[in-house]
């Protein structure tokens, strides 16, 4: 919509002179820009505040020794020297958070795309079904997380009793280093509904006739799924990859609040004396919780801010690859290329 | 202007409510001049019930002074009170190790002026609690109770396995633990006799080298967990005795336990034999088991170095004063009462059965006796009970130990002496880094 009024900008072509007639629309592009710059302040304060200056805060603490009581002290890229050279935790972190990622985030889009399939054709029961898949997506993720805890508990949980019963002895789930992660990565998949929603709606978007002519050429349901649906939903597979290896890079609440439940912590908010991050055996210290236990338990703020930078490098870094490599691999309804 | 005059009604209202919130918690004519003074505390439950009781009989006495205590207070959120300028008057800290942490950055006030100025002598606390409380001669808190470990026995189950008294050596308590042991038909732990597993419970790596005599760090500051003989004694000690229960079995046995701070306590409740444990423990079991035959003793030590028995290593809690503070004087009075007076030190020590922590109320008259607490009293005392190095970085060292350990215990560590190796260039590096130098 244009903020001159027609009329006015004829009577003024027919009169004024050229320069007036360019001012006049200079006038008209800076009102132009104050409007859009005032609807867009509230926005633009809040990213300036809370994301624009934290982030250059935490560029500059990165480079300095902060404890958050004392002023900075400048140390140059020795936090990154320490990170990159010596910090023997780093490494065990970054390969859990990589773990994490390479096997969650798949079964993630998997079990979110199948579950979002089974949807799309039920017939009868769907919104009861749709709610159900749903629902654990709003438990709050400390709550969930206790609750598997308690329900895993090797000794009394619910699940390793009816695996007895059927003569199994379950495995320590979060005791186990070996089992530790692949419980978390169970909490996350009951979690799914979030990402299901998703791609419900895209499954449900695929327009019929597409489904339809691919069926007159003769295609059985499995091709239907690969060459129809697929390409169809794509964007949403992108979506979804994208959003979960950003958390994954970010996990922190479930492996925090599963590491202290489990090793029977927590009981006394004071004494931390015994506390054990990444319980057990450094199987769930994932790289934002080494953070977390740098900055907030060490108060080592300059060496944490180092690694929250790494970590922006990183997660800027996968995405980019994530997005340029899937032009190759994304379909956009109406897109022209 | 209705709205304007309703404004004002409710703000007028708002403050009447608020005058009277005042008016009604102290005496009308002393609440007017009466300074609020804040204090956080790490205690939860009952006990900081005990802390409250004490603190309101110095309140009552002080018509100056009206005090707010808060419980439950880590020191993540006292570091981030004094960083955001709303630190309270006086905060007290579980962790002794921390010191460094307030002291170096100055977060904590230097009581030394105010020492000076009331002629306090500091030669009042023990050496230990001395050193503790400050950090390159900086004095920047007060010891407010200690905690040491000692042995509590199931004197039911002594007597039903032919044992007479508490073991006394690392092999005695191997043996006793053997044969206090009881397993279900599956094979899973029944009552565990004694647990060594580093990490659960009170069972910390400071608590277990005290046993064994070992130094965390050599004159110069360096870690010497692969130089000094007694870590590696230790855990090979610890671990086999943890391969004989069989490391899963023991996990799954913490499984079932109950929360360490309740009635359903492995010890409390009758699962284990025998355990390691703080002198607190008996002010829980007066509250929660009062029935239960039980024993008290030093823990036991290895047999190389019998000398060692009766002490332990010791943690003590410590209070100061943030920077930021605003009624610095009337926290400093405050804290002067708490941690140099035998009356409030030794309520303390009754409600809570914590260690007094000046010499003279060890020997209060005022402490209830207690043969069961009488114990922790001897090893707080005795000469060879030490404490952690204070270093600027906190508790981070611990921390790199108990990460290996906790491998070393599941057998996913093979190479202790090079493991060992591995975590004292770590632990210099990380020293090293969190002073904010280059390593």
């Amino acid at each position: 919509m244009s903020l001159v009024s027609p009329m006015a900008e004829a009577g003024a072509a027919s009169v004024a002179p050229a320069f007036d007639r360019r001012r006049a629309k200079k006038k008209a592009a800076w009102r132009r820009r104050r409007i859009v710059l005032a609807f867009m302040s509230p926005w633009i304060l809040g990213f300036s505040i809370f994301f624009g200056y934290p982030l250059v805060m935490s560029a500059y603490l990165s480079l300095t020794h902060y404890d958050l009581l004392s002023p900075a002290r400048w140390v140059g890229l020795g936090n990154y020297r320490y990170l990159f050279g010596t910090d023997s935790q780093v490494w065990p972190a970054v390969r859990n958070t990589l773990w994490m990622i390479g096997v969650f985030v798949p079964l993630n889009v998997l079990f979110a795309f199948g579950i979002a399939l089974m949807l799309a054709r039920a017939r009868t029961g769907s919104g009861f079904f749709r709610t159900a898949f749903y629902l654990p997506a709003l438990a709050p993720p400390v709550a969930a997380t206790l609750g598997f805890v308690y329900l895993l508990n090797p000794a009394t949980g619910p699940v390793n009793s009816a695996l007895e019963y059927i003569g199994i002895e379950g495995p320590l789930w979060f005791n186990s280093p070996t089992w530790s992660k692949p419980s978390l990565v169970l909490l996350g998949l009951w979690g799914v509904g979030s990402v299901m929603i998703i791609f419900l709606a895209a499954v449900l978007d695929v327009p019929r006739h597409l489904y339809e002519s691919a069926e007159l050429d003769g295609c059985g349901p499995l091709r239907r799924l690969r060459w129809v649906t697929l390409p169809s939903i794509s964007p949403v597979i992108l979506f979804a990859v994208v959003i979960g290896v950003i958390q994954g890079l970010q996990y922190f609440t479930q492996a925090y609040v599963a590491g202290n439940i489990a090793q029977g912590e927590a009981s006394q908010a004071g004494d931390t004396s015994g506390l054990n991050l990444g319980y057990p055996e450094d199987s769930t210290l994932f790289y934002p919780v080494l953070l977390y236990q740098h900055g907030f338990r060490y108060f080592n703020m300059g060496y944490a801010s180092a690694m929250a930078m790494l970590l922006l490098a990183v997660a800027f870094a996968v995405t980019l690859v994530i997005i340029l490599n899937s032009r190759r691999f994304v379909h956009y309804q109406g897109a022209v290329r | 202007m209705k709205r304007g005059a309703m404004f004002l009604t409710v703000l007028a209202l708002v403050f009447a409510a608020g005058a009277g919130g005042v008016k009604f918690q102290g005496s009308a004519e002393a609440s007017a001049q009466a300074t609020t003074i804040t204090v956080w505390l790490p205690f939860g439950g009952r006990e900081l019930g005990v802390m409250k009781r004490t603190i309101a009989e110095y309140d009552n006495k002080n018509s100056n002074v009206k005090i707010k205590v808060a419980g439950d207070i880590s020191t993540t959120k006292i570091v981030a009170a004094i960083r955001a300028g709303n630190a309270p008057d006086l905060a007290m800290d579980f962790e002794s190790a921390n010191i460094g942490t307030y002291c170096s950055s100055g977060a904590w006030s230097d009581l030394g002026p105010y020492l000076k100025k009331d002629k306090v002598d500091v030669n009042i606390f023990p050496s230990a609690a001395r050193y503790y409380t400050q950090y390159k001669g900086k004095r920047c808190a007060m010891p407010l109770l200690a905690d040491v470990a000692g042995l509590y026995y199931n004197k039911k189950m002594f007597k039903a396995a032919g044992l007479t008294r508490p073991p006394r050596t690392i092999s005695e308590l191997t043996a006793y633990a053997k044969k206090l042991t009881k397993r279900n038909k599956d094979g899973s732990l029944k009552v565990v006799g004694f647990d060594p597993f580093i990490g659960w419970y009170t069972n910390s790596n400071d608590r277990f080298i005290g046993m064994f005599g070992g130094k965390w760090v050599d004159s110069k500051g360096k870690s010497i967990l692969a130089k000094d003989p007694a870590w590696a004694k230790m855990l090979r000690w610890q671990k086999s005795l943890v391969d004989w229960y069989g490391h899963n079995k023991l996990v799954k046995f913490h499984a079932g336990e109950g929360d360490e701070y309740s009635s359903s306590n492995g010890f409390e409740s009758g699962k284990l034999a025998m355990n390691l444990d703080g002198e607190w423990r008996v002010a829980f079991i007066a509250a929660e088991k009062p029935g239960l035959a039980y024993g008290t003793a030093p823990l036991p030590v290895d047999d190389a170095k019998p000398g060692l028995y009766g002490s332990s290593a010791l943690n003590g809690s410590i209070a100061g004063i943030p920077k930021n503070a605003k009624h610095k004087d009337q926290a400093w009075a405050l804290l002067k009462y708490l941690t140099t007076q035998d009356h409030p030190l030794a309520q303390l020590s009754n409600g809570l059965r914590n260690v007094p922590t000046t010499k003279s109320s060890l020997a209060s008259p005022e402490i209830k006796p207690d043969k069961h607490f009488s114990v922790f009293l001897k090893i707080y005392a005795h000469p060879k009970s030490s404490t952690v190095p204070i270093t600027a970085a906190g508790v981070q060292y611990q921390d790199l130990f108990t990460s290996f350990v906790t491998k070393w215990q599941a057998g996913h560590a093979k190479d202790l002496a090079g493991g060992l190796k591995k975590v004292d260039k770590q632990i210099d590096a990380q020293l090293k880094q969190a002073g904010g130098g280059v390593p």
